[in-house]
């Protein structure tokens, strides 16, 4: 097998293996296992995961402010910057912070995506030459998948607290604002599902994608996109008990776990795979999330020439010193008239 | 040496389209034209590199160290204890893509390990081996393969196919930075005796004699002092210059391909004819003659051991501050490293330009100033009397520099220059994708403007090259421009290739042709000895009209 096909196939088979682990646990009873015990256990390796690879960052210092600057630098008061100048290229903290912001809820770098492309042209004497234009479908699916998400992690509050939250209601509201089917559609759970969809589509049909994907970036979209499809089935076809699954939450959550008794095994698939994907968050590149906050080529202020970095581990090091240099060159440099320190 | 292709036969060969075998089972191909020869030990032993002694690309066995993969491993170990961009690089990349078609090795030579994320998978792969769990249980599917001597020669042949240009960094959407990843890489090769010549032997040069030409400073005071003489002859202005001399207000700081070799050496008669023209008291100083950083190109450490000179000759000759000439890396280095290698730099003041009066608040700490900043400040406040007829000639088209565009943000004020020293009309943008902080590299920067690897360079240049063509062709645009020293260097070669009717010129160059002194010569050619046009007698009027 290819090498495609095997980092494929085995993510594709760790998903549908995570399915089947779960359905069959539950035909054999073990609903306190993956309604219990599996929940709390993949919240505290979230947690603890999360914080301990956070830690495991930040132990290695920042040697030096190595933003890359996307805009004019703040140089001579007359040259005039505009707003997304002075955010490309952050002379200050608000700035900096408007940066990161964009980075990190408009997927700033993303936007400014382009397509090269090797176009035949005959006027060339080559032959050929590269065209290149603005290319935003990477960005528009990247955004359209995170908001989707984050949307229904959202929702999904309303499981977890008794009243519901007000803005997890109006949420819910927005969010079902199309009602051509009964119950309500959830655009985010349609969303979600087309974007992941094209994230892997991408990803296996863009040859040069393809050629760089590990099964660690499938499994993720697969998982993902397994979760999303149990969400929608239970929801829309395969009815669920949703009072139930309050219950469980609220128990859950209130840390005074209950086993409602009518919980479907579509159920118990989707909150599993949901499970592993905490889990397994902190040990992959989904941790590309907290990173983005740490990385030094977007989180410094442009201000090396006028604030100084301090370098924890900075340490002397041997160079030719002018003593040194002049010894060697010093006839020379008085032949040449050639100011020296000493004379011979 | 191996033939180039010509661009003819090279550009039909170019595919983005990736092979069938996946990345792990494909060696490099060290085909001759592609590479760059190993470093002779002549020069690693100038400056106490570890492991040197001859060596061979093509001889299967690379002469490394007994316990090489330990030195390696260690050496990935210490990195990512120091280095927290290192760590988070390593482990954020999510794999999407987007960094692709935005590096200019990739779309030269359709390489797909030219891809920064592959490039990056080169290290990454080892390092989720040797330091991740999940690598280290799981191998090849967790995206792990053992470190083993194919692993570094590959890791010798793509590190070197990247000029650390960071065009791939601006478009992350995390920010990883392939610069850093091929530095801390460099530097791992570096450990186990593995450098490139060209850039090893101009970092023994520059170590040693004080630039990378190796020029003792006699052979420095000779060949700036004829570039003063050249100034005369075509100005009638003398331009004189002082060496190490204590006192002066300003230490100038240019990088060494502007005293030694064309087109450059028209630059640093612009430097002199400026200062002349503003009576800025100014030195040299023949043992800090090289701006240009080439220690970088190898690690953070010689970078840091080359870069020392500059402010230790300051010091030295009790200068106010320190003015820059127009180089990339150097610019690079002198901001993102300079004052936190040295720093705080107490013994300089806060530059203030002694003509304008303009303090450089921008510059309070490193009190260094780009030429470019420098000049744009004269301009803005009318002290330089300016002619831009006598550029009438050139058309011209700018070449932001990867470094001075995406490591510190010059943009505006070569431009800025460029617009007051040439006639209106005269200057051209290319396409907007491939400028500013968008800009394509020169495609040799970063020590591999070596010879041997000609082929590599004109394909890494092709994107560059491509955009020039562009203007070239729709606006008949004839000098591409730049404030960088290395791009000084490559790009003649380049376009020769590719666009043989541009020439590439400094910004200071265009100064100096511009400039207007009460008692020069009449002028008829600018600083190359090119006829201007509309000035003196061999002008006709049917001429003008072309």
């Amino acid at each position: 097998m290819d090498f495609f096909k095997r980092h494929f196939f085995v993510a594709l088979s760790a998903v549908l293996g995570l399915i089947i682990i779960a359905y069959v646990g539950v035909q054999g009873n073990l609903q306190l296992l993956f309604g219990v015990v599996v929940p709390y256990l993949a919240a505290l390796i979230f947690v603890e995961g999360l914080i301990y690879r956070v830690i495991q960052w930040a132990r290695s210092p920042v040697p030096f402010r190595i933003p890359t600057t996307g805009g004019q630098g703040r140089t001579l008061p007359w040259i005039k910057r505009d707003l997304g100048e002075k955010l490309d290229n952050p002379a200050d903290t608000p700035h900096l912070i408007g940066r990161m912001a964009l980075e990190v809820f408009a997927f700033r770098s993303l936007f400014r995506n382009l397509r090269t492309e090797l176009v035949k042209d005959p006027d060339n004497p080559e032959g050929a030459r590269l065209i290149h234009w603005s290319y935003k479908w990477l960005w528009i699916g990247a955004i359209a998948f995170h908001y989707a998400f984050l949307v229904v992690i959202l929702r999904h509050l309303r499981f977890f607290t008794e009243p519901t939250m007000g803005f997890v209601l109006m949420l819910d509201h927005v969010d079902g604002f199309f009602q051509f089917f009964t119950p309500a559609v959830y655009l985010s759970g349609v969303v979600l599902v087309a974007a992941v969809g094209y994230l892997l589509f991408r990803r296996i049909t863009n040859p040069a994608v393809r050629y760089i994907s590990l099964a660690a970036d499938y499994f993720p979209l697969l998982l993902i996109l397994g979760i999303g499809l149990t969400g929608i089935l239970m929801r829309y076809f395969f009815k669920t008990d949703i009072v139930a699954v309050k219950e469980l939450a609220i128990g859950l959550a209130t840390l005074h776990p209950k086993l409602p008794a009518n919980l479907s095994a579509l159920f118990y698939v989707h909150l599993f795979l949901v499970c592993v994907l905490f889990a397994y968050f902190p040990f992959s590149k989904l941790m590309h999330a907290p990173g983005v906050f740490m990385s030094p080529t977007r989180n410094l202020t442009c201000n090396n020439r006028w604030v100084m970095h301090v370098n924890p581990w900075n340490y002397p090091v041997k160079f030719h010193s002018y003593a040194e240099y002049e010894d060697k060159f010093r006839d020379a440099m008085i032949e040449a008239g050639i100011p020296v320190e000493k004379e011979q | 040496m191996a033939k180039t292709p010509t661009p003819a036969e090279l550009l039909p060969g170019l595919s983005y389209k990736p092979p069938e075998k996946g990345w792990m089972d494909v060696k490099p191909d060290f085909r001759p034209g592609t590479y760059c020869n190993p470093a002779s030990p002549k020069w690693m032993d100038w400056i106490s590199y570890p492991y040197a002694q001859p060596r061979s690309i093509p001889d299967d066995n690379w002469g490394l160290p007994q316990d090489w993969k330990e030195i390696v491993l260690q050496g990935m170990e210490d990195r990512l204890e120091r280095f927290r961009s290192l760590k988070v690089f390593f482990d954020i990349c999510v794999r999407c893509g987007a960094c692709a078609d935005k590096c200019h090795f990739f779309l030269g030579t359709g390489d797909p390990k030219n891809m920064p994320v592959l490039r990056a998978e080169l290290l990454r792969s080892v390092y989720r081996r040797y330091f991740k769990t999940i690598g280290r249980a799981l191998g090849e599917i967790a995206g792990a393969r053992d470190l083993t001597e194919d692993v570094i020669k590959e890791w010798f042949f793509y590190l070197y196919q990247c000029t650390i240009c960071r065009r791939c960094s601006l478009f992350c959407p995390y920010g990883i930075d392939m610069a850093e990843m091929t530095l801390l890489g460099r530097e791992l090769l570096a450990s186990v005796g593995l450098n490139i010549d060209w850039a090893m032997a101009s970092v023994a040069q520059c170590y040693d004699k004080g630039s990378h030409i190796g020029a003792p400073p006699q052979a420095f005071k000779d060949m700036i002092d004829f570039l003063a003489e050249e100034n005369e002859r075509i100005t009638g202005i003398t331009t004189p210059v002082s060496y190490n001399r204590k006192g002066a207000e300003v230490l100038f700081v240019m990088p060494s391909g502007d005293y030694f070799a064309d087109p450059g050496t028209f630059t640093m008669m612009g430097y002199l004819l400026l200062f002349e023209h503003i009576g800025l008291d100014y030195t040299l100083s023949t043992y800090a003659a090289e701006g240009g950083n080439f220690g970088w190109f190898i690690s953070h450490e010689m970078g840091k051991r080359l870069n020392a000179k500059i402010y230790a000759e300051a010091k030295r000759l009790g200068v106010k501050w320190i003015l820059g000439g127009e180089c990339g890396h150097m610019w690079r280095v002198c901001n993102q490293y300079m004052s936190t290698w040295w720093g705080p730099v107490d013994f300089l003041e806060k530059p203030v330009s002694p003509i304008t009066g303009t303090r450089f608040e921008n510059a309070a700490v490193h009190k260094m100033v780009h030429i470019s900043e420098f000049t744009a400040d004269l301009i803005h406040h009318g002290k330089l009397n300016l002619d831009p007829q006598r550029n009438a000639h050139i058309k011209l088209t700018f070449h932001d520099s990867c470094n001075t565009a995406r490591g510190m943000g010059i943009l505006e004020e070569p431009r800025y220059i460029i617009n007051n020293v040439l006639p209106e009309g005269n200057f051209v943008e290319m396409p907007p994708n491939t400028i500013r902080e968008k800009a394509f590299c020169c495609g040799s920067s970063s020590g591999i403007n070596a010879n041997e690897n000609m082929e590599l360079r004109m394909q890494g240049g092709f994107p560059r090259a491509n955009a020039v063509r562009f203007v070239a062709d729709k606006y008949g645009v004839n000098h591409l421009g730049c404030i960088c020293a290395l791009d000084r260097a490559t790009l003649p070669t380049l376009l020769q290739y590719w666009v043989p009717e541009v020439e590439v010129t400094g910004i200071t160059e265009l100064v100096g042709n511009a400039l207007i002194f009460p008692d020069e010569m009449e002028r008829t050619t600018d600083l190359r000895d090119r006829d201007l046009v509309g000035f003196g007698e061999a002008e006709e009027a049917g001429e003008e009209e072309e």
